[in-house]
């Protein structure tokens, strides 16, 4: 029983990793119909920032690195966007083949600037350790990034419900050409969903520097869960998001349990093609005037 | 029609290529392999790029290094060594099919190449079948003698066989096993079932994770609750840095429960910062802190070649060694021929920086130290228990009573 | 006319190749024939059917198991075990594996095995309108977990090394020179049929359905044919020849490991098929052909530059030429055959 306890923070921690990562790709995928295969790579860029600012102003920089990293993945998905995305709207299956080609570009870019081997983030003094609560253990690095992940989804659905920019991308992921009449410039709601799904992933590879390893490889761990997380949450939803990554990091942690990592893993893609049976659009669909 | 038209166009384009290339890039034959005017050609062969490229890069180096060193001192056999780099890009069939481009076409004296047992599987038949050399320099899973192999890396019996016993020496009764998914952990961990069974160890528990997992906190819990004395950690590459930092945010300490890792070096150690890993064992044939005179020289002729801020390692010395031995084989064949150097490698023997190490006539394995280290919280891994003098090598295990059930 | 005379030229230089080429570069060129093969089943799925398979590495998985394990069998004769089961502790023959000793039935495995896969998986996801990108991502997965549980049955499949070492297909000897031309005419032969049946689909009442279903696949549902039917019947096809290539691919280079199956080798098919241009079956063909062919080409002189060249080259087909090479062929013979109508004109 404390085990199963044990295992619970775990799934919990692992869902706050998905849906740090998810919640940016939901949304250029919902809005744009972008399958952006190098999301992986933003959040490799967001890493290697937490990295290099380390270098420079020593470990107490861990909390600069968090939105330095959103501008730097940000500035890196406005350009994807600006210099090749926006000439394949329509074509979302291209998307996910373009955007797999720069993510390779962009690996190699990392193992020629810094090297192929892994390199050595430290974390902060202040998130080493633990503490116990009623005999469940819970380290302070993954309570920092659940808590860093409920920051990210209040921020997002406050953005979304509350501020003008936040409704106008509403408008748009509803029905781009009504927005378009209504005199939204869906071009540039384009180009800041795109700087804020990419930010979200620089913010996301900086927390990953607590648990994992930093090197040219880093997004290519994460980037089909993800996916998974999104594709059964529901195009650009954010509940579904959010209760889809919470599912998963469960389903992950217990399977993981009472089996072994690999079959879990496994397990876990077939409860997503099952559950894809029953709702082919993922969990929550926005209905729409649409026959496609 | 158009089609037709088309596939005649993107055909007829593309295949006068492959044939023009294939035609002129084929090279004189000599009677010694690889020996050509004015030099000897041997192969390099190891991932470049992709996941293994972290690891292998570093081997190459050291290879080049012992390649320009013995070019220096006058080469072997009066003529300088010409190295042939290839990528076997981390994918196995690439490398069988590099491994057939070196001999047949660039016809090399011999390659220096591989690191995963995979690729070594891979390789194996296409040395067999051409009647060519390999040496292949990472301590592997044993249970494999090819007559076209020479094997510098260490063997069960030089790496985890003494990593047991100095556990064991330790008190320690109650093990736990952590692998990644592939071949050497499970062989691994079988051998240390059967020592265990033998020598009234407990094994509490076996893990495996996929190649390139990251998430280790399920694993930490079952390991945390199974309250090892020790654990036997077999992960590969990037794993490593997720599982010792997870390990350590769940409180495991060094000193409560260490950690014997067989895949971890110095150049691992770096990437998942020593702060994690400080304390932990791992269980080696050489570090780059081995007090020997010939590693004062291969750990400075390294640094001026690569960099003040690059590590040794024990499969870069291993690398290292293999070139340095394939050499006096020839010197003393007097050949390149292969038969010839198979021949005169048995009883060779070097002042390797690890100490000296004799090439085994009959298996092709070579004596090595066995050495188990502490890694010091500068990410430089101390001497805390060593073999003393060389372990003749023992891929099957035979001298071991326990191991009877294991080799076929 | 010339067209005829262009696809005699390049049958004729597939038959000489076997006699001006080394061996070596005669198996790298059987081994593009394979990667050709799984193209043309790509170009049909993608290009006239508008399903982005991602996992196709999992049929040529299949097939090249089922080969490899017949191979492995007839090696170790009626009493021995494949090498690997006995490194890994398997004592008794696996049942999966006893059927696989008989010729017969591996044959029809290599074809049926990623078949009937293919269709069952298709009948499932299609029914349920599962498409575009969902579909893109679902199969994109399923070779993740393909290969996952290949690695971690190690006893069964021989786990990341996968089956190597073999020395005979059939009554061929693959260590001699003969064997290996022999070998490669089978798989220029397979690449030959292969087109001609899917040229055959796509001039066909079928294949017009198929880019209707592409196209529009509700107005096809509104016209009274079932869309899941035609999509599970081409996704099929596809897998089918995905399978006889991994099955071919086997005695060519010598090895099936996961390693050609997981998400990266199973983009990289696609590349050959996006430069070439997926709209053409030809196109497809000769993609695969030169994408594998500068692959080898540049690992052998600057291998990390592959990395940049194969993500640029997909970035540049994709902004300039989205219907790949063959595309720039077809829009070139019309531009020319635009002006020579004027000048007539004129």
């Amino acid at each position: 029983m404390e085990a199963l306890a044990n295992q619970l923070p775990i799934g919990l921690s692992i869902a706050a990793v998905l849906l740090l990562i998810a919640l940016g790709l939901t949304f250029t995928f919902g809005q744009m119909g972008v399958i952006n295969m190098a999301h992986g790579e933003f959040i490799m860029a967001g890493a290697y920032t937490a990295y290099l600012l380390q270098g420079w102003a020593g470990e107490q920089s861990f909390l600069l690195a968090l939105p330095v990293a959103f501008a730097v993945a940000g500035l890196l998905g406005l350009l994807l966007e600006w210099a090749l995305i926006r000439r394949f709207y329509g074509r979302p299956l291209d998307t996910l083949l373009l955007t797999w080609g720069v993510s390779l570009i962009l690996q190699q870019l990392a193992r020629d600037l810094f090297g192929a081997p892994n390199v050595q983030a430290t974390a902060p003094g202040w998130l080493t350790g633990g503490i116990d609560l009623m005999g469940v253990r819970m380290p302070y690095n993954r309570l920092f990034i659940l808590g860093l992940a409920v920051v990210c989804v209040v921020g997002v659905w406050w953005y979304l419900a509350k501020s003008p920019q936040g409704r106008r991308m509403r408008a748009v992921v509803q029905d781009r050409e009504l927005a378009a009449y209504s005199g939204i410039a869906t071009g540039r709601v384009d180009r800041f969903t795109f700087l804020l799904g990419s930010g979200l992933a620089g913010v996301a590879g900086v927390a990953l520097t607590l648990v994992g390893p930093v090197g040219p490889g880093l997004g290519t761990f994460y980037i089909v869960d993800a996916f998974l997380v999104v594709v059964a949450g529901g195009l650009g939803q954010l509940r579904g998001a959010v209760i889809a990554a919470v599912a998963l990091g469960m389903l992950n942690s217990f399977l993981e349990f009472w089996s072994d990592a690999s079959l879990a893993k496994v397990l876990v893609f077939v409860v997503v093609i099952a559950f894809l049976q029953v709702r082919p659009q993922g969990m929550f669909v926005l209905r729409g005037r649409s026959l496609v | 029609m158009r089609s037709r038209l088309l596939k005649a166009l993107t055909l007829s384009l593309t295949l006068p290529v492959v044939l023009v290339a294939g035609c002129v890039s084929e090279p004189g034959t000599g009677a010694s392999p690889g020996v050509g005017g004015d030099g000897i050609k041997v192969g390099v062969l190891h991932s470049l790029s992709g996941t293994m490229a972290i690891s292998e890069v570093t081997v190459k180096d050291a290879e080049l290094l012992a390649i320009e060193e013995l070019n220096a001192s006058g080469g072997v056999l009066g003529k300088k060594l010409v190295p042939v780099t290839e990528d076997g890009a981390s994918d196995w069939p690439t490398f069988a099919e590099k491994a057939q481009k070196l001999i047949s076409q660039d016809k090399v004296a011999t390659v220096f190449g591989g690191w995963t047992s995979a690729s070594r599987k891979a390789m194996l038949p296409v040395f067999e079948r051409n009647k060519a050399l390999l040496w292949y320099p990472v301590q592997y899973e044993g249970l494999e003698s090819s007559p076209y192999i020479f094997y510098t890396g260490a063997t069960t019996n030089q790496q985890i066989v003494p990593a047991l016993d100095y556990l064991a020496a330790q008190g320690k009764k109650k093990l736990f096993l952590v692998g990644s998914d592939y071949v050497f952990p499970r062989t691994a961990n079988k051998i240390i079932k059967a020592y265990a069974a033998a020598k009234g160890i407990e094994v509490l528990g076996e893990e495996y994770t996929p190649l390139g997992h990251t998430e280790y906190g399920t694993l930490v819990n079952k390991l945390v609750d199974a309250k090892p004395d020790a654990v036997f950690n077999t992960l590969n590459g990037d794993s490593n840095v997720a599982f010792f930092k997870q390990l350590r945010s769940a409180g495991i300490t060094a000193a409560g429960t260490p950690v014997v890792s067989v895949s971890v070096a110095e150049e691992e150690v770096k990437g998942i910062g020593p702060d994690n890993v400080a304390g932990h064992l791992v269980a080696w044939n050489y570090y780059q802190t081995t007090r020997t005179p010939a590693n004062d020289t291969f750990v400075k002729a390294f640094k001026a070649k690569y960099g003040v801020d690059k590590v040794t390692s024990d499969p870069m010395e291993a690398g290292y060694n293999a070139v340095k031995l394939w050499a006096a084989a020839v010197t003393k064949a007097g050949s390149t021929d292969v038969e010839a150097v198979k021949k005169a490698a048995g009883g060779i023997a070097i002042d390797a920086p690890e100490g000296t190490t004799t090439i085994d006539g009959g298996n092709q394995h070579v004596s090595k130290t066995a050495r188990i280290g502490v890694v010091e919280p500068d990410g430089q891994i101390k001497e805390v228990w060593s073999s003393g003098a060389p372990i003749t090598p023992d891929p099957y295990l035979k001298g071991y009573d326990w191991a009877s059930g294991l080799a076929p | 006319m010339s067209s005829r005379i262009a696809l005699a030229l390049c049958v004729l230089l597939l038959a000489v190749a076997p006699f001006t080429l080394s061996p070596f570069r005669l198996g790298l060129l059987a081994k593009y024939l394979c990667f050709a093969i799984v193209a043309v089943g790509i170009a049909l799925a993608w290009g006239q059917g508008g399903m982005l398979v991602l996992g196709q590495g999992v049929f040529f998985g299949l097939g090249g198991y089922a080969m490899g394990m017949y191979l492995k069998l007839s090696e170790a004769g009626s009493a021995g075990l494949p090498d690997f089961m006995v490194w890994s502790g398997v004592e008794e023959l696996p049942a999966l594996w006893k059927p696989f000793a008989n010729p017969v039935f591996a044959l029809a495995a290599v074809v049926l095995v990623p078949g009937l896969v293919a269709f069952l998986l298709g009948l499932l996801v299609f029914r349920q309108r599962v498409r575009g990108a969902y579909f893109a991502i679902l199969s994109q997965a399923l070779a993740a977990a393909f290969v996952i549980l290949l690695v971690g049955r190690q006893g069964i499949t021989g786990g990341t090394n996968g089956l190597t070492n073999f020395s005979r297909f059939f009554q061929l000897d693959l260590t001699d020179p003969n064997g290996q031309r022999a070998v490669y005419a089978i798989a220029a032969v397979v690449l030959g049929l292969v087109y001609l049946v899917a040229r055959l689909v796509i001039r066909g009442r079928f294949g017009r359905l198929l880019v209707a279903v592409r196209d529009g696949e509700d107005r096809v549902r509104f016209l009274g044919y079932d869309p899941a039917v035609v999509k599970t019947v081409t996704f099929t096809m596809s897998a089918v020849m995905a399978g006889l290539a991994g099955a071919l691919f086997v005695p060519i280079v010598g090895i099936i490991s996961p390693a050609l199956l997981g998400i990266v080798p199973s983009l990289e098919l696609l590349v050959g098929v996006a430069v070439g241009g997926r709209f053409v079956l030809a196109g497809a063909i000769g993609g695969a052909i030169l994408v594998n062919y500068a692959k080898t080409a540049f690992s052998e002189d600057f291998a990390e530059g592959w990395l940049y060249l194969q993500g640029g080259l997909f970035v540049l087909v994709l902004v300039f030429a989205p219907k790949g090479l063959a595309g720039l062929v077809t829009g070139a013979r019309e531009r020319l055959a635009a002006r020579v109508r004027k000048e007539r004109v004129a």
